[in-house]
């Protein structure tokens, strides 16, 4: 078994999966509605707890505990693609939040369905463990994109302010979709049978029909690849990704090794 | 067909007798007014008290922590929603809708509970709040649960389980800090002086004279004063927080054997008439990220209504 293949793997579900609950987190009391809210939220709970399996894994596999690895590693070391690490929107949390319903959409939306992409791949990996994993994480999941392709057609079809919000959503998502696809160290093979560009192929098959559906203009198909220099898969990050490591270690810093 | 005067006293008999009444039952406008905005007060402060404790939610220190204090504040938009729900029932009649029930928040006709336009600067104030800010809600809510308005009522027993869990919750960040490092100890003992005040003023006033309170009495709504509750309160979390080894920021707080209740230097009441203008130390804050949320999110909100949207 390629062990280092399979941690490897492992960083880049965790850090996907907590660094896009943690951006969900910060809309928690800020949703368009209160419903949303609540749901928003599970949605967020789902991911970082997702993300919390995965280090619990990584901490089997000796690469130290699950909490210091989520959040004490400088943004270098952080294997998350890019997309999932760029703020809501204008403001903070704290000040002034801008967020941008629009994008969040989209964004969800592109990931969920490569997420339950991948997870699929990931059911016949020959690492048991993570095998067992991604089946148990996959059924979380298809509620998810079922929650987010839901929103994508209301938006689409509700007012002319609302598709046009998810049209800029959809340009300020796409170049930075080939970073969700790069496999950065990991080498496809038993503990993940399937290419970048079979992933491209399999979520290009899935979205362009809703594309088509909704009458958006489809903007291509993405590239299997990040842009030369910003693949998170390779720890190559924005300066965004350092603010939100600032504040989620923020407390635990503080006294690391303490009881919290 | 009875008249109006025979139908009202026949209701106000029907209440103080301990019957409870159905959003279909016939109410008298006074009753139906007083509780809508009751109701409108409880779901908005279950809207606005998400706001102090989701600041820490992305700085929450581990993964477990930030799962727990989630599901916490999740809980606090959930019961804002049900309240509001019932609230709906009661103020259709009355021309008034959710809409309307959430911006008056913002022109200041519609109020949210003192306690939530405190600051909450450290992560020990997120325990504080969980642990006995959620305390208190519970004397004052599980004294409603007898309430005279069913459909209230039933609400209140979901909340109040789930606010037990919340208490857990916060107890369990207390304690963790409690044992903690020497900083970590400072926190919370800092976080509670901050804290304790702001705890007695909680309930209001010892004596509630306003007409509201008047009618919510009258009318079986409510059984129990403000000082009934703080007492309640104080007996079952004094002790608590003396077990935990905090000092209590109160050299007169004793519980007096003779009288049978627990004497404490009065906190400053007139702070409530400032925060009852939305001048607390936070209230303009919270008010102003609760509105700027609450326009941002307008255009989605319309296109939830838009025809085209029903198809879907």
């Amino acid at each position: 078994m390629d062990t280092r293949g399979v941690i490897a793997l492992l960083y880049q579900l965790a850090d996907d999966e907590l660094v896009v609950g943690h951006r969900d987190s910060e809309w928690l009391g800020l949703a368009p509605h209160i419903e949303e809210d609540v749901a928003f939220s599970s949605i967020a709970q789902d991911e970082v707890g997702h993300a919390a399996l995965y280090y619990r894994l990584l901490e089997e596999l000796g690469e130290g505990r699950a909490d210091d690895l989520a959040f004490l590693r400088p943004a270098g070391q952080r294997r998350n693609a890019v997309l999932l690490e760029r703020p809501n929107g204008p403001g903070t949390y704290l000040a002034e939040p801008r967020f941008d319903w629009g994008y969040t959409i989209v964004r969800r939306l592109a990931y969920d369905l490569f997420d339950a992409i991948r997870l699929e791949v990931l059911t016949a990996s020959a690492h048991a463990p993570l095998a067992r994993a991604a089946a148990k994480i996959l059924r979380e999941e298809r509620y998810h994109l079922l929650h987010h392709t839901t929103w994508f057609r209301r938006l689409a079809t509700g007012t002319a302010e609302s598709r046009r919000r998810l049209e800029a959503g959809v340009a300020a998502v796409w170049p930075d979709l080939g970073g969700l696809f790069s496999l950065g160290e990991v080498a496809p093979g038993p503990h993940f049978p399937a290419s970048p560009e079979e992933l491209v192929d399999r979520w290009t098959a899935e979205l362009e029909p809703l594309f088509a559906e909704v009458g958006f203009a489809w903007p291509g198909r993405p590239a299997p690849a990040a842009a030369p220099g910003a693949d998170g898969r390779l720890g190559q990050h924005t300066p965004e990704l350092d603010g939100l490591l600032e504040t989620m270690g923020e407390v635990y810093r503080t006294a690391p090794g303490a009881a919290w | 067909m009875p008249n109006h005067d025979d139908r009202h006293a026949a209701f106000l008999d029907r209440v103080q007798r301990g019957e409870k009444i159905e959003a279909t039952d016939w109410m008298p406008d006074e009753y139906r007014i007083a509780m809508v905005k009751f109701l409108q007060m409880h779901a908005l402060s279950e809207l606005m008290g998400a706001l102090p404790e989701k600041e820490w939610v992305p700085r929450a220190p581990t993964l477990a922590r930030k799962l727990s204090l989630m599901a916490k504040v999740q809980d606090e938009v959930g019961h804002a929603q049900l309240i509001l729900r019932v609230a709906e029932d009661l103020a259709a009649p009355l021309g008034k809708g959710r809409e309307e029930l959430v911006a008056e928040l913002f022109t200041g006709e519609a109020k949210f509970h003192n306690v939530f336009h405190m600051p909450a600067p450290t992560w020990a104030d997120a325990g504080i709040i969980g642990w006995l800010v959620d305390g208190a809600a519970v004397v004052s809510q599980a004294a409603l649960l007898t309430s005279s308005y069913a459909p209230y009522a039933r609400v209140l027993q979901r909340v109040c389980a789930e606010e037990g869990f919340h208490i857990q919750h916060g107890e369990s960040i207390c304690l963790a800090l409690a044992e903690g490092t020497p900083a970590q100890r400072q926190m919370l003992q800092d976080a509670l002086n901050r804290w304790w005040e702001a705890l007695l003023l909680f309930f209001g006033p010892p004596e509630s004279n306003s007409p509201s309170a008047a009618v919510l009495f009258k009318y079986r709504f409510r059984t129990k004063t403000n000082e009934e509750l703080r007492q309640k309160f104080l007996t079952k979390y004094v002790p608590r927080i003396w077990a935990l080894g905090l000092t209590i920021p109160d050299p007169q707080l004793r519980f007096d054997e003779e009288a049978g209740r627990w004497v404490y230097t009065p906190p400053d009441w007139s702070k409530l008439k400032a925060i009852a203008r939305n001048q607390g130390p936070l209230s303009q804050y919270r008010l102003g990220l609760r509105r700027l949320s609450y326009e941002q999110g307008r255009w989605v909100r319309e296109a939830l209504l838009a025809p085209a949207a029903q198809a879907v």
